[in-house]
């Protein structure tokens, strides 16, 4: 099986996210990079499929120099090949420019299975697998807590989650998916793996190669600004008998119709 | 000059700190109350290849003792229990058998240990011979094929849970190593030391009583063990340094944000300036033996002399982490006198990085001895 994950590197989800002041982006300095936890579930998904139905595991990526230390934790926990497609994505939040990139890439490549996180934990739109989906004409499935793959039939039997239930779907294959928590406990990567990353090549193409202007992936929103959420306030106490204290909290619920 | 990790360095503390924060954090606490061994842990370490972190890459690992300093700090952070067994079975127990051993010994020894599926321990001190090591009374004589060994080892880490222990005891030639099986006929264990800190690791007394090993067990040259012994302790300096960087590095950390959050007299503590300058000296005493433990580490990878500087790095850290545990426990106040906070914890874990492989005085004496040398 050919079995493809798409990565994005994100700022570490312990960072403590500043607002540059600009207001536009983030302060990107001094922010430690991590693989986007939803897209460390795909890659051990892949592995798995490759442990059960043989094949090869590629992992791509679309970003910024630094996004190759994203690659080679892939790699390291033991995908077999990586694709850096060099592209700066500062405060881009557009994942359907992201999408088409990564569309024109695939094309280059052979694949049976797409793995992909349901969403990046920096801006959380969750919309990649699905647009990535249509540029390539592929159905998809988001969500996914499920995976078992037929590669004889071409299909796929999918879990995903929904609110308070969970819906099962047989999709055909190639198909685009798309992993939730649950999914799988994904790996460590060991001393060996990370030792055997260190010397894999990685190739490099850049947006040119694939047929796009500019060196920024295409964008269609554009951020007008960014702000820190409000300060919380500070909540209110009642203090006196609880027949009193109880009476008023309830009636402050009803106001707010919390009950 | 290049102070920064490389990526595979990178990689490895990015590793260590979610497996800290997933397997050893969360039952920190626990395992210094009970007192349980942290087996887990260590066999979790073995399977992502870290037992073998500074040896070479034919045995699977990387021969990079930085990272393993990197790998000690991030255990120490939140379990200096598990970073001493860790530090103990690597540094003193595999590092031996690496340094000294025969192909066959290697093979039969090392190669279980890497894997995990020993564990080794390092016994020198003796009831009458701690620092002064040369005083070692156990004896070793060879009788019809077997070594035959009696005398007592004390406060030996991993002691009464390894599978292995190296030992050095007196034969005709001088002082000596030998590799013990722990199911050697004659050698028994004592009781488990009720210790002030460091809880969950095991520190056991081993009694040998016509303790009989085959021929094959001397480990090394014979006569040569003190001094084999002695580069051992070298690298195990690294690891005590590193795991001082990880207590004090704890309880800059936990000060820092408790300060932010405590408050008295309507501001919290960390507007006060005193608290302030307790924190940067805390941070000085963090980069600085951070530092030199580094540079220790490198010199040993370089194949260069190291012994000086693991010394110093040995010397500094552990009065740094001392230092540490002592303002923390301060700023936190009560709270930091009772078990609630970890604080009270790395206060009685950070007084044995002065004490073990060496205490600070043995330290002062070993630069002295170098700067000796230079004269």
């Amino acid at each position: 099986m050919e079995i493809v994950v798409c990565v994005k590197q994100v700022p570490d989800t312990e960072t403590r996210i500043k607002i540059d002041p600009a207001g536009k982006g983030i302060v990107r300095e001094g922010i430690e990079y991590v693989v986007n936890p939803y897209d460390e579930f795909a890659i051990e998904e892949a592995l798995v499929l490759k442990e059960k139905h043989g094949g090869k595991v590629t992992v791509i990526t679309a970003g910024p120099d630094r996004a190759v230390d994203a690659l080679r934790t892939a790699l390291a926990m033991g995908a077999d090949e990586a694709i850096h497609i060099q592209a700066s994505q500062e405060d881009a939040v557009d994942s359907i420019g992201a999408a088409e990139v990564m569309a024109r890439a695939l094309k280059e490549i052979p694949f049976d299975i797409i793995l992909c996180g349901k969403q990046a934990v920096d801006d959380d739109n969750a919309a990649f697998a699905p647009a990535l989906a249509e540029f390539l004409g592929l159905p998809h499935v988001t969500v996914v807590t499920g995976l078992e793959v037929d590669p004889e039939a071409g299909e796929a039997q999918v879990v995903r989650e929904i609110e308070g239930a969970q819906e099962h779907i047989t999709t055909s294959l190639p198909a685009v998916i798309a992993a939730q928590k649950g999914l799988n406990e994904p790996r460590y990567p060991a001393l060996r793996g990370i030792m055997q990353a260190k010397r894999k090549k990685i190739p490099v193409s850049t947006l040119a190669d694939l047929g796009l202007e500019g060196e920024t992936l295409p964008a269609r929103t554009e951020v007008l600004s960014m702000m820190p959420p409000p300060p919380r306030e500070g909540g209110e106490k009642y203090e006196g008998e609880p027949e009193e204290t109880v009476a008023r909290l309830i009636k402050a619920l009803q106001a707010e119709k919390l009950v | 000059m290049d102070f920064s990790l490389s990526e595979e360095q990178s990689m490895i503390k990015r590793v260590v700190r979610e497996f800290v924060k997933r397997e050893v954090a969360p039952t920190a606490a626990q395992r210094d109350r009970t007192g349980e061994f942290p087996r887990d842990a260590l066999r979790g370490l073995g399977e992502l290849g870290l037992l073998a972190l500074p040896f070479p890459q034919e045995w699977g690992g990387a021969g990079d003792t930085v990272a393993y300093a990197v790998v000690v700090e991030e255990l120490a952070r939140a379990c200096a229990s598990t970073a001493i067994s860790y530090a103990a079975h690597v540094a003193l127990g595999c590092g031996s058998l690496f340094l000294f051993g025969t192909v066959e010994q290697k093979e039969r020894w090392l190669r279980p240990c890497l894997r995990a599926e020993y564990l080794a321990a390092f016994a020198l001190t003796e009831p009458n011979a701690g620092s002064d090591a040369a005083a070692t009374q156990t004896t070793a004589r060879l009788l019809g094929g077997e070594w035959v060994i009696n005398g007592t080892k004390c406060f030996i880490t991993n002691g009464s849970v390894a599978d292995v222990i190296l030992i050095t005891a007196r034969t005709e030639e001088g002082i000596s190593c030998f590799i013990i099986p722990r199911d050697a006929p004659g050698l028994s264990i004592g009781s488990q030391y009720d210790k002030l800190g460091l809880t969950a690791s095991d520190t056991a007394e081993l009694v040998f009583e016509d303790c009989r090993v085959p021929a094959r067990n001397l480990l090394g040259e014979p006569g040569k063990g003190f001094r084999q012994f002695l580069t051992v302790l070298d690298s195990g300096r690294i690891g005590i340094a590193a795991l001082s960087v990880g207590i004090a590095r704890a309880c800059l950390e936990d000060s820092l944000r408790y300060t932010q959050q405590r408050k008295q007299f309507g501001k919290p503590l960390w507007d006060f300036q005193a608290t302030k300058f307790k924190l940067a000296d805390m941070a000085v005493d963090v980069e600085l033996a951070r530092l030199m433990t580094y540079k220790a580490a490198w010199l040993k990878d370089q194949g260069r002399p190291f012994t000086k500087e693991a010394a110093m790095a040995k010397l500094f850290a552990s009065e740094a982490a001392m230092r540490a545990a002592v303002e923390a426990v301060q700023l936190h106040g009560g709270y930091g006198y009772i078990k609630e906070y970890p604080v009270e914890r790395y206060f009685r874990d950070a007084k044995l990085m002065e004490i073990g492989e060496g205490t600070s005085e043995i330290q002062r004496l070993v630069i002295a001895r170098e700067l000796e040398r230079g004269l």
